[in-house]
């Protein structure tokens, strides 16, 4: 019997008897305010920081291997350790950019506890030496901007920020900044990029890894909402309590959203390492199977940048270095389950628009190649595509990844799976991505492709409604 | 056609002073010009311009890379109808055509009384809410046709307004730093030494990695 | 090998599996140009920053965690790092780049003005995979859009790898074309009603990898294949800018920069760059003129140069040798001014010789220990105390631009008025035109300039910031500033083409001899029986336009050589057609005390003559033999005559691409003037007058491109003094100086200062603002009244 529990303020966050790492709050519905953060153990993770040299705090953090949650899954102590020595002033850049299709967690944490995220911004700034700090929110959640905007005039009213932080000498300013509409700026130099008033146009790592030469060239560190939300409990609890939930390699919790044609899509915060795709997808505290009783035709594990999986996958845990081997990614945590009704080419598409769509124009392979994807898929999905098209699209995305490209092994098909990670002529991830779900589906639904050509018919993408 | 208010130049100063650098501003400066005119005007791009202290076109070129901004008049509600995968899979493309029905205008386009814009949208960030919407950036979960021809009901009777601003107006809530708590942003160049509670550095092991 | 231990810049690497060594720090796409193997590349240019936009250099590099794809414009070598330019990964990159980037690109090569000279087709077919299997429909713009009044923008054309957008943002400074709109829709394109007004646009034209930009000039003027071409220096102002003179069907069609690493780096100015058209004007002098009661009458070489002779030899009977008086011969070459200074010095006999035209420095600025440009580029800090760069010697202006973006040099300017600089400078001193010499005294007194004067060498940049005042203010603070920093170095912000050439080698008063105000002063009081004016034009060059009139009109006699007739030879008795630039050869001296190479492209205009082959005729005819047949026996004359010129001969200019330094050293060092000022009035404004790069000059006004371009004339003032006045900006005002009463549009100007006003000197069709000015009052100051 499911013990898990939804709130009408968090529409489609399910708590259960699960570790609540980042979501502990959630259950009350003024989880927002102050008065309610300052109850539940808030800003006391910051204040045992404070308590103890900066340099014992980046320790801390190091020790309980803080996986980051905005894609790349590189440790935040680690990256606070890159900057470097002696180089200052350094920066804080929060990465609230939450566009990533499928990825439902940030806004979340933004809307539902700002104080949680402010204060692991502090913990972060102290312990890193980062004088000031910028949260950058995507620019559509106007909500999250508002709550945060409120949290943060609360938090300096209260002296939780800006000069002097309770009477210590610690001191930093952060400043609430907008994004206006660009998935790319979720790229950590993108968004450097854009904090600094131009294009988000992804620069070039190396030369500039944040860490190193960042925002207005100083080092930088960037890190994704839902990693800093961590670091209050973290503090308060320690590395040793943090450690023990999940596994070693991934410890802690990771909030990952499961959506499509499951009967219960929602937003779960996970143990990391161990649950597994099928505990996700059909289990009795999550999404409790495929609505309607359909089939499981195939699912995104992480994110719509991710090479797709199918049922042969289901009982991989959530754990990045298994997924990578198995040809896919965790990425945003973000899972996208489609069922048998699905038109694979359809559905593919809608992908590869995202990413043409949102190309930022600087790389040849992705901002010509990504459009001639799009181009060509759509002639095939409308139906009056030619068997040339299939290869030709193979043959574009070589333009874009020359080489063995990542996929999913299928017993079915008896093909085996080609790892991570992939060869690219492009700058960052977008252009590659406009190519990753082409080739999923055309690799491990080819017939689907060919059924098109052939029949010159149309499926509209969904199904809502199937066997009903 | 117009620049910024004497008051939303105040405003405009206030935020540029919280950078180090004020062509950091000229995102937040080009939303206030939006909310203040619905859109991004060409006075609005050169006073920011002169703000900031970038080229016209400099200002030209960031704004036009970012979707939000608009460069005419759009209706008094934008209807982004989410068109990602998720929202796909739970049929977002049949919530488009009602859409496109109930408002008789084709995705892209604005309503004869300049009340209703409707656009494609990409991925919204509630996914295991689809299919999704959002009017002036407020979001509508699970929409149904049903639950669409409500909404545009209550936006036309106006029963909305206290939840939803005209188009421009993104977040109504502003940050404001006291001045007697600021730390006060510093020329990045002005700034060579570790912060003063950062007793001593960091571990070797740290840095070297 | 050996070179490698010894050599700590060294790095060796193997590309494609040889062993080669490259330097550190070098990019891997230019260590692999060195070694012989060229990568293909749109974006990259060596004279900007990398930017790994077009992707087109991606090579499979291993730094020992196998074989990587990266752009080779990014990536600096490092040791034992292997390049495979030619790999399979890498070939399919780069075909498969270049079949995207011919996917939107149109068709148009046969009529396009890059084809056959285009990178994109160049590259297409030496890394392109042939054939392209793009079948979906193009990207369309309006074709071509006009983005400055020079340049066009094909937006289908282009391929977006942010040269020009780089450069203008980068080098330049002026951001004014830019990327806009994203992804497949990414375009360049400038702000809706804001063109692309940039003194530099030309080199946009010239390093776009496409067909993209095009040049008014230029526009379907020729085929590359049909192009021959010549090095050549430009002559138009004193920094000397290598540049590739290209011609078809013997006429001028293109100047290209080309890349000298003291000088251009391979920028040119658009005046420079455009200019040439005069030279292919239908208004050039092509013969002789001998005037007579009907005015000027054509004649030959052989008559006219008797009338020629005539002239002189009566100029010497009525008043000796120094009644005759040379002016200009700053805008030849080194062999025109050096043949001209034997003439006037030697056969002649008299003193009163001077290149500059009232609006230079005493010639002792050169007698000064001398900069060079790199030198001034990698200075601690530079000193400005002269005119706009940026308006006057405008490829100095990039260069020293980049040292301080570059954070290399600090940049102390003093000046009467913000200039195109003042954005970079460390520190401006707003100084009152006369005052400057106070205003640099108390700038050396505040610590934090001191220090930074303490800190390393410094390069002082001296030139004329003002032509409404006398030399005097600038010499005592120049004085000033060499007195209290003795290693400084000057680099002589002097303007015309070859001024410090023809100084050097003798177009300079000789003992007891008059300078230019004083030869303009001897004329105008009858005492000169002939004035000879060599290329020049007192009427649009001399800032008193009441002296230029007097003189030209007091000269018993006239001989003008030049290349148009100008207001100041209409009364010439003689004028002789000069050949003009790339119509001879020679040498040049820059700034710098650079010379380089001038060279002969075409054929010269009707029977014009180069003014050291007139000069001989004219000697020949006084009875002296020059012994100059040749301009080679000029240029060996200048080098075994001309102090500073020893070791200025063929081998050397042939062995040294960048130019052979030639700096005399037997000029005495200027000393410090008494400056003193009239009594200034507080309802007066001081004025400024100073030249903006597009003028009346004779060859702005024949290049029917650039003739339009001028500011125009109008009186500028700071916007807070417009109240003041009393009238509303726009509406004409009268301005009174001392001299005279002229009405003026008002404008506001925020580069102006409170307290002054400026005029841009010598505008086409404006009042001549000239008649304000006297030569002989320090500083001019003037009434501004409502009509
Ligand atoms: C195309 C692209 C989009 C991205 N979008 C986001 C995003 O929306 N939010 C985010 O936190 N990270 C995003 N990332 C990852 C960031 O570049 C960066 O790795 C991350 O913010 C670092 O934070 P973390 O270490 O805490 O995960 C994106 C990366 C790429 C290549
Ligand atoms: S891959 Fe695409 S989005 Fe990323 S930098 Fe290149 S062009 Fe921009
Ligand atoms: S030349 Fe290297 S990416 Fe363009």
């Amino acid at each position: 019997m499911s013990t898990a529990t939804t709130y009408a303020h968090t529409p489609g966050f399910y708590s259960g008897d699960r570790p609540e790492i980042v979501t502990s709050r959630f259950r009350y519905d003024d989880s927002y305010t102050i008065e309610r953060f300052l109850a539940t153990e808030g800003y006391e993770g910051l204040k045992a920081a404070l308590a103890r040299p900066a340099t014992a705090i980046h320790e801390e953090v190091k020790n309980a291997t803080v996986l980051g949650r905005g894609g790349a899954g590189f440790p935040a102590g680690t990256k606070w350790g890159l900057t470097p020595p002696g180089v200052f002033p350094r920066y804080l850049v929060v990465n609230g950019d939450e566009s990533e299709p499928g990825t439902y967690k940030d806004r979340l944490l933004m809307e539902r506890d700002p104080h949680q995220l402010i204060e692991g911004c502090l913990i972060a700034c102290y312990a890193a030496g980062l004088s000031q700090c910028f949260l950058y929110i995507r620019g559509e959640m106007a909500l999250a901007q508002e709550r945060v905007a409120t949290a943060l005039n609360e938090a300096y009213a209260a002296g939780y920020i800006g000069k002097n932080i309770l009477g210590t000498d610690f001191s930093v300013d952060m400043v609430l900044h907008w994004g206006a509409g660009a998935y790319v700026v979720g790229e950590e130099t993108a968004l450097i990029e854009s904090l600094e008033g131009n294009r988000g146009m992804p620069r070039l790592k190396p030369p500039f890894f944040p860490a190193a030469i960042g925002l207005y060239g100083k080092p930088t560190i960037v890190n994704n909402v839902e990693t800093l939300a961590n670091l209050p409990w973290l503090l308060c609890h320690g590395a040793d309590e943090y450690v023990k939930i999940g596994t070693p390699t991934s410890p802690g919790t990771r909030m990952v959203a499961v959506s499509g044609h499951v009967k219960r899509p929602g937003v779960f915060e996970i143990v990391n390492g161990t649950t597994t795709f099928r505990d996700l997808i059909y289990g009795d505290e999550f999404c409790q199977g495929i609505r309607n009783g359909n089939e499981l035709k195939a699912f995104v594990p992480g994110g719509g940048s991710a090479p797709w999986f199918i049922a042969d996958q289901l009982d991989l845990p959530f754990e990045g270095r298994l997924v990578g081997a198995a040809g896919s990614m965790l990425g945003s945590g973000a899972i996208m389950v489609m069922d048998d009704t699905t038109d694979i080419p359809a559905a593919a598409l809608t992908l590869t628009r995202f990413y043409a769509h949102e190309s930022c124009g600087k790389c040849a392979p992705c901002r010509e190649g990504g459009t001639w994807l799009m181009r060509i898929l759509e002639r095939v999905v409308a139906g009056i595509g030619t068997s040339r098209d299939l290869d030709q699209l193979y043959e574009v995305g070589e333009t874009i990844c020359p080489g063995a490209f990542p996929h999913a092994s299928s017993t079915a098909l008896d093909i085996p799976a080609v790892p991570f990670p992939y060869k690219m002529t492009t700058i960052c991830f977008v252009g590659p991505s406009a190519y990753a779900p082409i080739h999923s589906a055309l690799t491990l639904f080819r017939d689907e492709f060919e059924a098109k050509i052939v029949k010159r018919t149309f499926i509209p993408v969904t199904a809502v409604g199937a066997g009903q | 056609m117009s620049r910024l208010t004497e008051d939303n130049v105040r405003v405009a100063l206030e935020i540029i002073g919280r950078y180090p650098k004020a062509r950091s501003a000229t995102i937040p400066l080009l939303h206030l010009a939006q909310q203040q005119d619905g859109y991004v005007t060409n006075d609005a791009i050169q006073h920011i311009g002169e703000l900031v202290g970038s080229t016209s076109a400099e200002v030209f070129g960031t704004a036009t890379f970012y979707e939000m901004f608009k460069f005419e008049p759009v209706g008094k509600y934008l209807v982004n109808i989410c068109a990602t995968l998720s929202c796909a899979l739970m049929g977002a493309d049949q919530l488009m055509h009602h859409a496109e029905h109930v408002l008789g205008i084709k995705a892209g386009s604005t309503t004869a009384d300049g009340m209703f814009t409707l656009e494609h949208a990409e991925c919204q960030a509630a996914c295991t809410e689809a299919p999704t919407l959002q009017v002036n950036y407020r979001y509508r979960f699970n929409v149904t046709n049903e639950t669409f021809d409500e909404l545009i009901a209550d936006l036309r009777a106006g029963r909305l307004n206290d939840e939803i601003p005209g188009h421009g107006t993104v977040a109504r809530i502003r940050q404001r730093i006291p001045a007697d708590r600021a730390v006060g942003a510093q020329a990045p160049d002005d700034v060579t030494t570790a912060p003063i509670w950062m007793a001593t550095p960091l571990s070797a092991e740290g840095a070297s990695t | 090998m050996t070179t490698t231990e010894s050599d700590p810049n060294a790095v060796s690497i193997t590309i494609n599996g040889r062993e080669v060594t490259a330097r550190k720090g070098d990019l891997i796409i230019k260590a692999a140009e060195d070694a012989g193997e060229y990568i293909p590349r749109f974006c990259y240019h060596e004279r900007m920053s990398s930017v790994g936009m077009c992707r087109m250099c991606l090579v499979e590099v291993d730094t020992g965690r196998g074989p990587q794809l990266m752009p080779s414009c990014m990536f600096p070598v490092s040791p034992g790092m292997a390049v495979f330019t030619d790999s399979p990964t890498s070939k399919a990159a780069q075909e498969g780049i270049i079949e995207l980037l011919l996917a939107q690109h149109p068709l148009d090569c046969p009529v396009c003005d890059k084809g056959g000279e285009c990178p994109l087709q160049d590259q297409s077919f030496s890394h392109g995979p042939g054939e392209s299997r793009y079948v979906e429909e193009k990207r369309h713009y309006e074709k071509p859009i006009p983005i400055s009044d020079l340049v066009f923008l094909d937006r289908e054309r282009c391929i977006l790898c942010d040269r020009c957008t780089r450069f203008a943002d980068e080098v330049a400074g002026d951001a004014l074309i830019q990327f806009t709109h994203r992804g497949n829709l990414t375009q360049v394109n400038t702000f809706p009603d804001e063109p692309f007004a940039s003194y530099f646009s030309g080199n946009t034209v010239q390093i776009c990898p496409v067909g993209a930009l095009t040049a008014k000039p230029y526009r379907f003027k020729a085929r590359p294949w049909d192009l021959e071409e010549t090095e050549s220096t430009c002559t138009t102002c004193s920094v000397g800018c290598s540049v590739a003179v290209q011609s078809t069907r013997d006429e001028i069609v293109r100047l290209q920069g080309v890349d000298s690493d003291p000088v251009n780096w391979g920028w040119l100015c658009d005046r420079g760059r455009f200019n040439f058209e005069a030279v292919n004007s239908g208004d050039r002098l092509g013969t002789p003129l001998v005037l007579t009661e009907q005015g000027h009458l054509a004649t030959s070489w052989n008559s006219a140069l008797d009338s020629v002779r005539q002239l002189l030899d009566d100029a010497l009977a009525a008043g000796g040798p120094s009644s005759i008086a040379v002016l200009g011969g700053a805008r030849g070459t080194n062999e025109d001014a050096f043949a001209w200074a034997r003439l006037a010095h030697d056969v002649l006999g008299t003193p009163n010789v001077s290149a500059q035209m009232a609006d230079g420095l005493p010639v002792g600025v050169l007698g000064l220990e001398r900069a060079t440009i790199d030198q001034a580029a990698s200075a601690t800090t530079v000193i400005l105390l002269g005119p706009d760069l940026k308006e006057e010697l405008p490829v100095l202006y990039l260069r020293l631009r980049d040292a301080a973006e570059k954070k290399r040099t600090r940049i102390i300017e003093f000046t009467p008025k913000a200039s195109g600089l003042t954005r970079n400078a460390w520190r401006t001193v707003f100084y009152e035109p006369g005052l400057q010499d106070d205003a640099v005294a108390s700038a050396l007194q505040q610590t934090d300039i001191a220090e930074q004067l303490a800190t390393g060498e410094v390069v002082i940049i001296a030139g004329r910031a003002n032509l409404a005042e006398s030399s005097a203010p600038t010499v005592a603070a120049l004085v000033a500033l060499t007195a209290a920093l003795p290693n400084a170095k000057v680099l002589p912000a002097l303007r015309r083409g070859n001024v410090v050439g023809a100084l050097q080698v003798g177009l300079r008063p000789g003992a007891g001899g008059l300078d230019s105000i004083g030869i303009l002063a001897a004329a105008a009081a009858g005492k000169v029986e002939c004035l000879v004016l060599l290329g020049a034009d007192p009427l649009s060059d001399v800032p008193d336009a009441d002296l230029a009139r007097r003189a030209l009109a007091g000269a018993a006699r006239i001989i003008a050589i030049d290349t148009f007739a100008t207001d100041s030879n209409r009364l010439a008795h003689v004028v002789l057609p000069a050949a003009a630039f790339a119509e001879k050869s020679g040498t040049t001296t820059n700034l710098e005390g650079r010379v380089t190479r001038v060279a002969q492209k075409v054929t010269v205009h009707g029977t014009a003559r180069p003014d050291w082959m007139i000069a001989a005729e004219i000697a020949t005819r006084l009875g002296t033999d020059l012994g100059f047949g040749s301009v080679a026996d000029v240029t060996r004359a200048i080098n075994e005559n001309v102090d500073g010129y020893e070791g200025v001969n063929d081998d050397s200019l042939a062995a040294a691409v960048d130019g052979v330094i030639a700096v005399s050293q037997t000029i005495d060092p200027i000393n410090a003037p008494l400056v003193r000022f009239g009594d200034r009035n507080a309802y007066d404004f001081r004025l400024i007058v100073s030249r903006t790069m597009y003028d009346a000059a004779v060859g702005t006004q024949h290049s029917p491109s650039l003739a339009d371009l001028g500011v125009g004339t109008a009186i500028h003032v700071h916007p807070l003094d417009v109240a003041r006045i009393g009238s509303a900006v726009g509406s004409e005002v009268k301005v009174t100086s001392s001299r005279a009463t002229l009405v003026l549009a008002l404008t506001t100007n925020d580069s102006v200062q409170r307290g002054t006003a400026w005029v841009p000197f010598n505008q086409p069709g404006g009042a001549r603002i000239g008649d304000l000015i006297d030569i002989d009052a320090s500083v001019t100051d003037v009434r501004i009244e409502s009509l």
